[in-house]
């Protein structure tokens, strides 16, 4: 178990980088507490990956340093890291019984056999893999297998976190949440640093305490699902997190009104204050859990017309086009839907701005 | 990784010796080569090059070698690929025996099905063509091309297959547009054998022709005269004889490094 | 992994059973027939039954080319096997080096068989041959065509330079077709290159290496133009492997009867032992199951 400390990190898979943009990660500094669940969550080549590696050992960083514990290890190779991975695709040795395959991380490392067979059991136990044990690995369905991988990583007691690079991607869908359960039990017993790669938003907020949103080589932002929810701090966060994400219109700040198009939104004291001390383009953004929608004319209401409305099952999603741009609001099932026109209502609470895509 | 780099340059300069010694050979007259030993040519001639690229005797060799060669190649991998998918994913009536069956075509001694050979393909009228060389060389490249190419595919795993038939990719679409580029190190490798047997064989390729498909290694035999070999010539002409499928090897060596990468999918 | 049931499948198959079946089994059909009879000539034939078989199974020359077949097939697998592998994974991943060694490996490998025991007879002549020259010049005298000992050495080498390229370019197809994941997790595992050797590289080759071993034993047993070009099958009959013997017989006495039985027996011996080999390789490392 270990904290980890990422100072100064960047990456770049070229010899010689001279453009921020050839760098595939540009600049991580960070610390990741011991014991926690995180998620690295971003779209595909995001930098993710990469830093996954570089974490692991098997990609040594062009800049910076790690440190597991305050111990540097930035030039130490994944063995003597003492992490574990678990990839994309079951990583298994075909020819060995999965007690065997267990069994190896420790073999290698000279444990004597009587070691070895208590704590493959142990751990066996916990992966309820005990049945399989004499099995070869070879023969098992993916769920297993992956379980498998895992496992070669919770044998070593000293191991310090436990990399997970997209696992379940082969996964039957059906199985996939009860092995996102057993994860996260597995991490409340064991307390073990867990890192966990993938573009699925649901998987990272389900599985994580903290997820950590990478965009374009960068950690954009660091918190818990529900800070990245109510405050995403850019809006790439708001648009990448929630489904549908979150609605961004432009706007013109004109006496504490946001002007969108012929569209006004009333922002209130605080909001428009906050607008005033902005110098780059003005963006407002609400989550449509929270746009509040109107058959008829309200106080505060904007008017919009109707453009589609998609039944989700237990929810609607409305798409209405205000001042030239579309907004989606959420309505729960019972919720009656206007026609032709809607009144949309911004509540100011619920009101994000962002200025050159950055929360205000 | 020192240490490897050596032993693998002391192997290839051993690998290389005998080839340079045909080189060397190639560029002397036969009455030098005869007469003094030397390890570099020291009367340089391209004397013996000259003569093939000069003789229709010799060089219209190396075209119907050519031809046959590639004709066989491409019958071959046009009907191993589907065949091999069909043993690496399938379960079917007699898939275990027919799979070995087809390996034992490489396993009959030539000198004797020769003279059947040679009944088989005048019965048929292709004596002489070089359609009846690529036909007879399938009956043992296929087979390898078979068992080569469903090895390949048995590392590719299934799931592959299953997502594309529910994305609603047809089989023809699917192999081709999927699985073939997946497998690409497979059939470069594949192509590479193919064309390779189907070169140096001899028997059946002089067997089934007389003149106006008479394969390059069979002319080399004429080397040998009442004056015993021309081994500037015959070095020459095998000098010769590796450069296509050194060229061919050439074009898929980036196909047999790449390997295939799992879960780029 | 499990396999679809589906007798559909025999629809792909289909083009490459006819291909192979036209040039099959009608000459191996004729070779039965002729393995039967007597023949004097176009028209002139008298069955005979099994007497061929019987007339090939007693004959002391061909047990002594079988025996000498045998040691020479076991001895061209021992080494050539291992060295191609030593070779392959000895090669780089990538880049010109890679290229490089394989368009070399090649090269042997496309030079017409006859070809390759004449140009090793010269080379291994001790006036005018680069190998026959300096191995005398290392002071030891070498003649192979009048030391049995010679002989074989002479074929052995030229045969493992001719096909150790063979196996070692499908161990490297082999090699290169395993994901990077692997290799990534055994370092993690904290395995040894020896323990990456045991546990995926080799069992992860093992298709190829069956094709290459099953190719290479095929191909041995029947070796025929090489030594033939290069030794005759002498001195005396010390280097006479099956398929030579087999051509004097067929050829030498222009007698089709027994050389067909002959080969009959050949590839039957063939037969049974690739499948064998088969067999075991197919159930290697499944045993524990």
């Amino acid at each position: 178990m270990a904290q980890i400390d990422l100072e100064e990190i960047a990456h770049a898979y070229m010899a010689d980088p001279r453009e921020v943009s050839d760098y595939a990660l540009k600049r991580i500094h960070n610390v990741w507490q011991d014991g926690g669940a995180y998620a690295l969550l971003g779209p595909s080549g995001c930098g993710k990956t990469t830093l996954l590696n570089v974490i692991s050992g098997l990609l040594t960083p062009s800049r910076g340093r790690i440190l597991f514990d305050g111990r540097d290890v930035t030039r130490l190779p994944p063995e003597k890291r003492n992490i574990a991975q678990v990839f994309q695709f079951p990583v298994l040795y075909d020819t060995m019984s999965v007690f065997d395959n267990l069994a190896f991380p420790l073999r290698n490392r000279g444990f004597n056999e009587k070691d070895v067979k208590k704590r493959v059991h142990e751990v066996a136990d916990i992966l309820d893999l005990a049945p399989f044990l004499g099995k070869r690995a070879a023969g098992l369905a993916a769920d297993a297998k992956q379980k498998i991988s895992l496992g070669r990583g919770l044998v070593r007691r000293d191991v310090a976190a436990i990399l997970f690079d997209e696992p379940l991607t082969v996964i039957d869908p059906n199985l996939k949440w009860q092995l996102r359960c057993k994860l996260k039990e597995i991490h409340e017993q064991l307390k073990l640093t867990f890192i966990y790669v993938t573009h699925d938003q649901v998987e990272a907020l389900t599985f994580a305490d903290k997820v950590i949103v990478m965009y374009e080589g960068e950690i954009v932002q660091i918190g818990t699902p529900q800070e990245l929810f109510e405050n995403p701090v850019h809006t790439f966060v708001g648009y990448f997190i929630g489904s549908p994400g979150m609605n961004f219109v432009p706007f013109a700040l004109e006496n504490g009104i946001a002007r969108v198009g012929d569209a006004e939104i009333f922002l209130g004291e605080r909001l428009a204050g906050v607008a005033g001390t902005a110098t780059g383009e003005l963006k407002l953004g609400i989550r449509p859990l929270y746009l509040e929608v109107h058959g008829k004319k309200v106080d505060q209401g904007v008017e919009a017309r109707v453009k589609s409305v998609e039944d989700q099952g237990s929810f609607k999603i409305l798409t209405a086009i205000m001042g030239g741009h579309p907004v989606r609001a959420r309505l729960a099932e019972d919720e009656p839907v206007p026609q032709e026109t809607a009144w949309l209502r911004f509540p100011t609470d619920w009101i994000r701005l962002f200025s050159d895509d950055r929360l205000l | 990784m020192k240490k490897r780099t050596l032993g693998l340059i002391v192997y290839f300069i051993l690998l290389m010796l005998p080839i340079y010694w045909m080189l060397n050979m190639s560029l002397r007259t036969n009455a030098d080569i005869l007469s003094v030993f030397s390890l570099y040519p020291r009367h340089f001639t391209f004397e013996n090059y000259m003569k093939i690229f000069t003789d229709a005797s010799w060089y219209s060799g190396y075209i119907n070698s050519i031809i046959y060669v590639s004709l066989n190649t491409v019958i071959s991998l046009a009907t191993a690929l589907p065949a091999a998918y069909a043993f690496s994913r399938y379960r079917f009536i007699g898939d275990g025996q027919m799979f070995f069956w087809l390996l034992t075509n490489r396993m009959a001694p030539a000198a004797v099905f020769l003279l059947p050979f040679f009944q088989l393909y005048s019965t048929v009228g292709l004596i002489d063509t070089h359609i009846a060389v690529a036909l007879a060389h399938c009956l043992f490249n296929v087979p390898l091309a078979v068992w080569i190419l469903e090895g390949f595919m048995s590392g590719v795993p299934k799931e592959i297959d299953e997502t594309a038939y529910i994305d609603g990719y047809s089989f023809p679409r699917f192999f081709t547009t999927i699985f073939i580029p997946l497998i690409r190190s497979g059939v470069g490798v594949t192509a590479f054998f193919c064309f390779m047997f189907s070169w140096v064989e001899l028997l059946f390729a002089r067997t089934l022709t007389t003149t106006s498909a008479k394969p390059i290694a069979a002319i080399m035999t004429r080397t040998v005269s009442a004056s015993g070999l021309d081994w500037g010539l015959l070095s020459a002409a095998g000098i010769l004889t590796i450069v296509p499928g050194a060229l061919v090897i050439w074009f898929v060596r980036n196909h047999m490094a790449k390997g295939f990468a799992m879960g780029r999918v | 992994m499990d396999k679809w049931e589906d007798n559909r499948a025999w629809f792909l198959v289909l083009p490459v059973f006819i291909i192979v079946a036209f040039s099959a089994i009608i000459p191996l059909m004729t070779v039965v027939n002729y393995s039967l009879q007597d023949i004097f000539g176009p028209g002139q034939r008298v069955f005979v039954g099994v007497e061929w078989f019987k007339e090939v199974l007693s004959d002391k020359r061909l047990h002594e080319a079988l025996v000498r077949q045998f040691i020479f097939s076991g001895l061209v697998l021992l080494i050539e096997m291992p060295l191609g592998i030593i070779i392959a994974l000895m090669m780089p991943k990538k880049g010109w080096g890679a290229s490089l060694s394989l368009v070399m490996l090649a090269l042997p490998l496309l030079i017409p068989w006859n070809v390759i025991g004449t140009i090793w007879m010269i080379f291994t002549r001790p006036d005018i041959g680069l190998f026959g020259a300096g191995i005398n010049a290392l002071g030891i005298a070498f003649d192979h065509t009048a030391s049995p000992s010679d002989a074989w050495v002479t074929l052995m080498l030229m045969e493992v330079w001719h096909w150790t390229p063979l196996v070692a370019l499908l161990a490297y197809a082999g090699l290169r077709a395993i994901p990077e994941a692997y290799f990534q997790a055994a370092r993690i595992d904290g395995a040894s290159a020896w323990a990456i050797f045991k546990y995926i590289q080799l069992p992860k080759m093992r298709g190829v290496l069956t094709i290459a071993l099953l190719l290479r034993f095929m191909d041995s047993f029947l070796i025929y133009a090489e030594p033939f070009v290069l030794t005759g099958g002498g001195p005396g009959n010390t280097t006479t492997f099956l398929s030579i013997y087999l051509v004097k017989v067929a050829v030498g006495q222009f007698d089709l009867g027994p050389a067909a039985a002959f080969s009959i027996i050949y590839f039957l011996i063939i037969l049974l032992l690739s499948w064998l080999f088969y067999q075991v390789l197919q159930n290697v490392g499944k045993g524990e199951a």
